[in-house]
């Protein structure tokens, strides 16, 4: 029996290769949270369907030479499932190595693109997760945005290509996901900033980012400039990163924009929202290239799996972006937010420090997708 | 609350798919209305007995959590409760057949009954093909072809569209439910 392992899921789905997935998990969680890209097909076929033989599973899948990959939630299932499909005749078939489980954590990066001077950004895409964290270098100094609790692959990336982390920064306090942030710039040495608006209740030391702060990196002074945009949460940070990138955390996605219910406050945040979305983003070159901390939808990704867009682009094309009208803009995004993420009160508290779930209950708490942003703003608009 | 329990199966520290595997081993032996009680300790267990119990037919009681077991409880289903096991699932109804007899292009239309079902009423174009005779008879039609299935009420022409699709038919359709409901147009050779 072959396995294939979630990093190599996702570079094919990165490239653009094409997949063909036979998801074996329950209809329910099938419909909440599978495995996603651009060529990937997918199929769900319950393993409990499948106990006395996988023949009526054969006219579903592929008759060519495609791979096909066999998904549960962790990794049983689907030995049993790839191992009676094998035993029935089928060549190119593989279980996924860790199932679900493995998928949620599995993180792939990829290069954006190079800074004036030398230098260069790239982004870790968490796929299964949708989550975008950012690594910026330049002459051998490293920063990270945005890191996500498994900090490994920073090190690990910074370790093969023989740079130091010096700074490790979150543009806001995070509810979807547990930030990596304080761990990684402990675990490193190197200075871990947050907002302060965002920070009044955590319980660790940390350094204040404030608008104006710059920060720089190696020798060619590459500028870091910290801009407050609140409306995800009070303190949302952005940072212009070589008068090129927008790094835009939950503010501003390349499909929609930010939601600013999850400190629960979505009356009082929405009006923030408006005002940086409208106000201050818009006061800004529009050719920044916009890199956001999270995507929802496969498509928002682009060649070589790269998630970004021109502000100037997205003042077109973002549904978000197109309401300056104060009260259609605050019943567009209230009426139009989804479900709250999986378990982010708890999220937030542990991302405060208030509280210290085992590695296993942290896992827990981040399973299922991303819901960050604010959903089908484009069809509320045409209602 | 007490439950009576017929079969109490153990399956505390499995994973998947071994709860289910098991249950559906212990419910093979089980007779119709009979009770068993799964104690699993795999989460993953909670919805996928309730699927695979709605997917088979069996009825999914309730779970009770203690500590960390989960009692799953499932009463065995009576034959005439079991869901069909595997149907072709490509399938039209009659309705829609009938519409599409309208078309300049008629569909290909396959009817599986007895040639004395036939010879007594059959849709105007459909080719007769006895159930019987398919193995020896699928050189006649085309493979790459859409092809619709008709029999008396569903069945035979279900397995019909099973037997094209596994001998490499790619586009098999079955219509429900059948002759038996059929109130369109209707040839017959009983009348010269």
């Amino acid at each position: 029996m072959k396995k294939m392992t979630a990093q190599e899921v996702a570079s094919k789905i990165i490239y653009g290769e094409l997949l063909f997935i036979l998801d074996v998990r329950n209809e329910e969680d099938y419909a909440k949270w599978r495995i996603e890209g651009k060529r990937v097909t997918s199929v769900n076929i319950p393993y409990f369907d499948l106990l006395d033989g996988v023949e009526h599973a054969r006219d579903q899948l592929p008759q060519d030479e495609r791979d096909i990959v066999v998904v549960c939630a962790k990794e049983g299932s689907s030995r049993f499932v790839a191992e009676q499909l094998e035993e029935a005749g089928l060549k190119e078939v593989y279980y996924l190595e860790g199932g679900m489980k493995t998928w949620s954590e599995t993180i792939f990066p990829v290069k954006i693109g190079d800074l004036t001077g030398g230098g260069s950004i790239y982004q870790f895409n968490r796929i299964g997760k949708g989550c975008l964290s950012y690594l910026i270098e330049s002459q051998g100094e490293a920063v990270v945005i945005d890191a996500g609790r498994l900090t490994d692959v920073f090190e690990q990336f910074a370790l093969e290509k023989g740079f130091t982390i010096h700074h490790v920064l979150d543009t806001h306090l995070h509810a979807d996901h547990i930030s990596g942030g304080r761990a990684l710039s402990e675990k490193v040495g190197a200075t871990y900033y947050l907002p302060p608006r965002d920070a009044e209740e955590v319980t660790y030391s940390y350094e204040p980012l404030l608008e104006g702060e710059t920060i720089q990196v190696g020798q060619a002074r590459i500028r870091i400039q910290s801009l407050y945009s609140p409306g995800h949460t009070i303190g949302s940070t952005s940072f212009i990163v070589d008068d090129q990138y927008l790094l835009s955390g939950d503010i501003l996605f390349v499909d929609s924009i930010g939601r600013p219910d999850l400190a629960g406050k979505a009356e009082d945040w929405v009006r923030d929202l408006r005002e940086t979305l409208y106000e201050r983003y818009s006061a800004l070159s529009s050719e920044l290239i916009v890199l956001p901390a999270h995507y929802s939808k496969i498509s928002e990704m682009g060649d070589e799996g790269r998630v970004f867009a021109k502000l100037g682009e997205l003042y077109q094309s973002n549904a978000g972006l197109q309401v300056a009208n104060q009260e259609v803009f605050r019943k567009m995004v209230t009426d139009n937010l989804p479900p709250q993420p999986h378990a982010y009160q708890e999220v937030r508290q542990t991302n405060m420090g208030k509280m210290t779930p085992s590695a296993e209950e942290q896992r827990e708490m981040e399973m299922g997708p991303n819901r960050c942003a604010v959903h089908d703003s484009s069809e509320s608009r045409r209602k | 609350m007490s439950i009576k329990v017929d079969v109490q199966l153990n399956c505390q520290g499995l994973s998947c798919p071994m709860p289910i595997l098991r249950t559906k081993k212990a419910m093979d032996h089980m007779e119709p209305g009979q009770v068993l009680e799964l104690q699993a300790t795999d989460p993953g267990s909670y919805a996928d007995i309730q699927g695979w119990a709605k997917n088979t037919g069996h009825q999914y009681l309730g779970t009770k959590q203690e500590k960390d077991v989960l009692k799953h409880y499932l009463r065995k289903a009576k034959p005439s409760e079991f869901i069909a096991e595997h149907q072709h699932p490509h399938r039209i109804e009659n309705e829609e057949l009938a519409r599409l007899l309208e078309q300049k292009e008629a569909p290909l239309l396959i009817d599986v009954r007895e040639p004395a079902e036939y010879a007594f009423g059959h849709i105007p174009g459909a080719i007769s093909m006895p159930f019987a005779q398919l193995g020896s008879r699928l050189e006649e039609l085309p493979k790459e072809k859409r092809i619709y299935v008709i029999c008396r009420t569903g069945n035979r022409s279900d397995m019909a569209a099973k037997e094209f699709t596994e001998h490499g038919f790619v586009d098999v359709v079955n219509v429900v439910p059948g002759m038996s409901q059929w109130d369109g147009a209707i040839d017959s050779e009983t009348n010269g």
